[in-house]
């Protein structure tokens, strides 16, 4: 028998990027919030131990413990789906503040075009250009829309950068000026210019210089110490939700965080939430939480399995392309790039920071003539210089053997010695790519994982061939001795790390046919149910998503205040 | 109310260099500049088989040697096994230095102390997949779906030292330790081409776990057993866990003396 608690106006459902921000603005909006969070509590004190390579990055300290719960995976629906039994292709965060704490801070806008990129690639280029199979669609709200979002966003987070030349119309400049650019960035800058290409400094949420935001918190400048991406920031630089929007909704006093509590339904009656059943996992004791308002906020894969385990919202049925809930699952095509090796130079390729980077747009979203490309959309180009640690770089030319006394001796001459130019593709979205629930391996609840069903297509393919010869013609003006150029995109596989820029499955749409979510990230099947994450993507930019995702919740946050005092469904 | 740290940003790159380490360093120069413990010379010494010069750490690990330096240092009490026998740990420190030898360009994994280092994971989480989803079903499945297999870690390594062996034996009448280098590199190649038939493990799935965590034993931080005194880093000018890169990001290459976790701990 589950014990009820006293109601709450809201509960939130995970306390990362999206919970917090939520927390924020609602209590500031004079909501009583509890955030129900199934890790543990996080501090930047954790991290004075941080710079361990094998610990957090090969040992995945601050990631989700699979044993517990995983998700499974096939390529394709004449497969059976295997569990993803330990990390390979993306990292799921766990405890207060989630992937956003171990995230590298590349603070990407999503292009004007991404936006409405169904109606603009059939107005440039015909309906015969989308391929048969991809439902690529409106996102139900634009860039212009979307714009005052970004820009809280990215002054809540401090975002260091200079403005893109290729992309939508920015209100204000970052808050914050570009990094400092390393060697390596400025030969990357050099080569492009030349190539008349747009260079401009990565968007940052590792801060240039000390900085205070407009909520009034105080953090310290990046050091470059180069452990980022799968670390913890000790200097609270790098911003993360436990030092900027998580401390904003404790300070109202109406932000109650409840750690150890794993949410594993939403209760609902008529079409509407009244609250969610979780369980104490430190007494495996099952709780109701009653609430007049649910706000999902755990990352891609949970925000859909509570919907389908609640039986909330019409789940996606591939063979018909009706229903919505798992409905276009995209990811990031990230293998396009070429690595030069310098034979005479040497760089401090050890020191480093997540979003310290030059990229170029030139090649993305429809900045390029795609009439005789087979793709649609494109990548990011971009040089970083996130700290390249020893375990996880050994970087050698091709044709050197993989162990033994010529592997060793030039990964040692490499060490300092290898760049690498990389492009970071978007994905579109396939009728038959989606998530849904598995009928065979459960979590350590009993409850049912979540099941993955994705493959590359011929488009990442074109996309991959294209970008990496770009890259290279990149490398090769910045002098590298030798070129070593990406291999064409195989299959899809869940064992080698790509990025955990997983996207899809409640998408925001224009219509309860086609999305999940309407432009305020609010169930069209449950009213008092908002939905926020990557989740909400209806493809995937060639972009990382948190910018895009921390805008989104701030544009919910504006409708949960307004459907608290009104009620009803907001478009 | 945010917590911020200006204090310690205001750390210059290299923090303290304690005297102790300082010491360490100074000791593994006096024997030749190969910092190896004495009890790996003590061992590869002792084991009435090894006569093959490619099993030895170094000339350090010659038994005087490293008598010498465990009187110039104290002894090192992470030199010892948490799950292999005596045996099974010369296999793997063979193993590993066909992986990683050493060279010109420094010490190799059994001077770094490698085998120590994958004994003392196995023994833990690692060892026992500890974090990862172990539970049935187990069905084969498609490479792409990654590792499917019902063995951990640690039963994977008895496994195939043991497999290792029977196949030396089969090709070279020797176990594995006592091959020529040559000899050797052939049988860990048959494993990485899954070239032995085996019906119990992967052999070339059970080659790339070695041949990782040969490398995370050589880099990884010295508080792990491997990476004595840091030699893997120094040999690649990787300087570990510094604070602040700050003042050499925008500047040419910049050699700094690499400091450990153990050295951060003591700024605390």
């Amino acid at each position: 028998m589950a014990k009820t608690l006293p109601k709450k106006d809201v509960v939130i459902v995970g306390v990362g990027w999206a919970g917090g921000i939520i927390a924020a603005e609602l209590t500031r909006g004079g909501l009583d919030v509890v955030g129900l969070e199934r890790g543990k509590e996080r501090k930047t004190e954790d991290y004075f131990m941080v710079h361990d390579e094998l610990r957090y990055a090969q040992r995945y300290e601050l990631m989700q413990d699979l044993s517990k719960e995983t998700v499974t995976f096939r390529a394709n629906e004449n497969m059976r789906a295997l569990p993803m039994r330990a990390y390979g292709s993306f990292l799921l965060g766990d405890g207060i503040g989630g992937a956003g704490v171990h995230w590298n801070g590349q603070t990407f806008r999503f292009l004007p075009y991404d936006f409405e990129i169904r109606s603009k690639t059939i107005e440039r280029y015909g309906k015969n250009k989308i391929p048969d199979g991809m439902t690529i669609q409106d996102w139900g709200i634009t860039y212009d829309e979307m714009e005052p979002y970004y820009d809280k966003f990215e002054k809540m987070a401090g975002i260091s950068g200079e403005a893109n030349p290729l992309a939508g119309k920015r209100s204000s400049d970052y808050p914050n000026p570009p990094m400092k650019k390393s060697p390596p960035i400025q030969l990357f800058e050099q080569a492009a210019k030349k190539l008349n290409l747009h260079p401009y400094m990565q968007p940052s949420a590792n801060l240039s210089q000390n900085y205070t935001n407009p909520d009034g918190v105080s953090r310290a400048a990046c050091q470059y110490c180069g452990y980022c991406e799968r670390f913890g920031c000790e200097y609270g630089a790098k911003a993360d939700p436990v030092v900027t929007v998580i401390p904003i909704a404790k300070k109202t006093g109406k932000f109650e965080i409840r750690t150890h509590s794993q949410v594993r339904r939403i209760l609902h009656t008529g079409g509407k939430a009244t609250g969610v059943m979780y369980t104490d996992v430190t007494t495996g004791e099952d709780i109701v939480q009653p609430a007049d308002i649910v706000v999902m906020t755990s990352y891609v894969f949970n925000n859909i399995r509570l919907l389908l385990m609640s039986k909330l919202g019409t789940p996606y049925d591939p063979k018909t392309g009706k229903g919505a809930v798992g409905k276009n699952y995209a990811y990031q095509v990230q293998k396009g790039n070429a690595t030069g090796f310098f034979d005479d130079k040497k760089f401090n390729l050890f020191a480093g920071a997540g979003s310290l980077g030059m990229n170029l747009d030139d090649y993305n979203g429809d900045n390029f003539d795609h009439k005789d490309v087979k793709f649609i959309h494109g990548a990011s180009i971009s040089i970083g210089q996130t700290g390249f640690r020893p375990i996880g770089n050994n970087t050698v030319p091709s044709g050197t053997p993989t162990w033994g006394k010529e592997f060793k001796a030039a990964s040692v001459k490499y060490a300092n010695s290898a760049l690498k130019v990389g492009a970071q593709g978007s994905s579109m979205p396939w009728k038959h790519h989606f998530v849904d629930l598995d009928p065979t391996y459960k979590d350590a609840f009993g409850d049912t994982l979540p099941r993955l069903t994705f493959d590359f297509e011929d488009q990442d393919k074109e996309l991959t061939a294209y970008m990496t010869d770009r890259c290279a013609e990149i490398m090769k003006e910045m002098g590298a001795s030798k070129i070593d150029k990406a291999k064409s995109l195989g299959p899809y596989e869940i064992t080698t790390y790509q990025s955990t820029h997983n996207t899809g499955g409640t998408i925001i749409g224009s219509s309860p046919d086609t999305s999940v979510v309407n432009n305020y990230l609010q169930m069209w099947e449950a009213e008092n149910v908002f939905v926020i994450g990557a989740s909400n993507f209806p493809h995937n930019s060639g972009y990382n998503p948190t910018d895009t995702v921390g805008a989104l919740a701030y544009r919910a946050s504006e409708g949960i205040l307004k459907y608290a005092k009104s009620g009803g469904l907001l478009v | 109310m945010a917590p911020t740290d200006e204090k310690k940003s205001a750390n210059p790159p290299q923090v303290r260099e304690p005297s102790r380490r300082k010491f360490l360093v100074n000791a593994g120069k006096v024997i030749g500049g190969v910092v190896v413990g004495g009890a790996i010379g003590g061992l590869v010494g002792c084991n009435p088989n090894n006569n093959d010069n490619a099993n030895k750490a170094s000339p350090s690990a010659s038994p005087s040697a490293g008598g010498a330096q465990a009187a110039a240092e104290p002894k090192n009490y992470n030199r010892a096994l948490m799950f292999f026998t005596q045996e099974q740990f010369r296999t793997v420190n063979a193993a590993v230095e066909r992986i990683f030898p050493e060279d010109e360009s420094g010490p190799g994994a059994q001077a770094l102390g490698v085998a120590y280092f994958i004994d003392h994971q196995l023994a833990g989480e690692w060892g026992f997949n500890g974090r990862e989803y172990m539970s049935p079903p187990f069905y084969h499945g498609e490479t792409v779906q990654g590792y499917q297999g019902r063995l951990k870690r640690r039963e994977i390594f008895t496994i195939a030292i043991q497999e290792m062996n029977n196949y030396s034996q089969a090709q070279f009448k020797k176990n594995f330790v006592d091959l020529a280098a040559d000899q050797q590199d052939k049988v860990l190649e048959a494993f990485e081409k899954d070239q032995v038939q085996l019906t119990t493990i992967s052999p070339s799935g059970f080659f790339k776990m070695l041949r990782a965590s040969t490398l995370e034993g050589a880099y990884s931080d010295p508080l792990y057993g491997g990476n004595l005194n840091m030699a893997g880093w120094k040999m690649r000018d990787y300087p570990g866990n510094q604070m602040s890169y700050t003042d050499v990001i925008d500047k040419d290459f910049t050699a700094i003396a690499p400091s450990s976790l153990q050295d951060h701990m003591a700024a605390h």
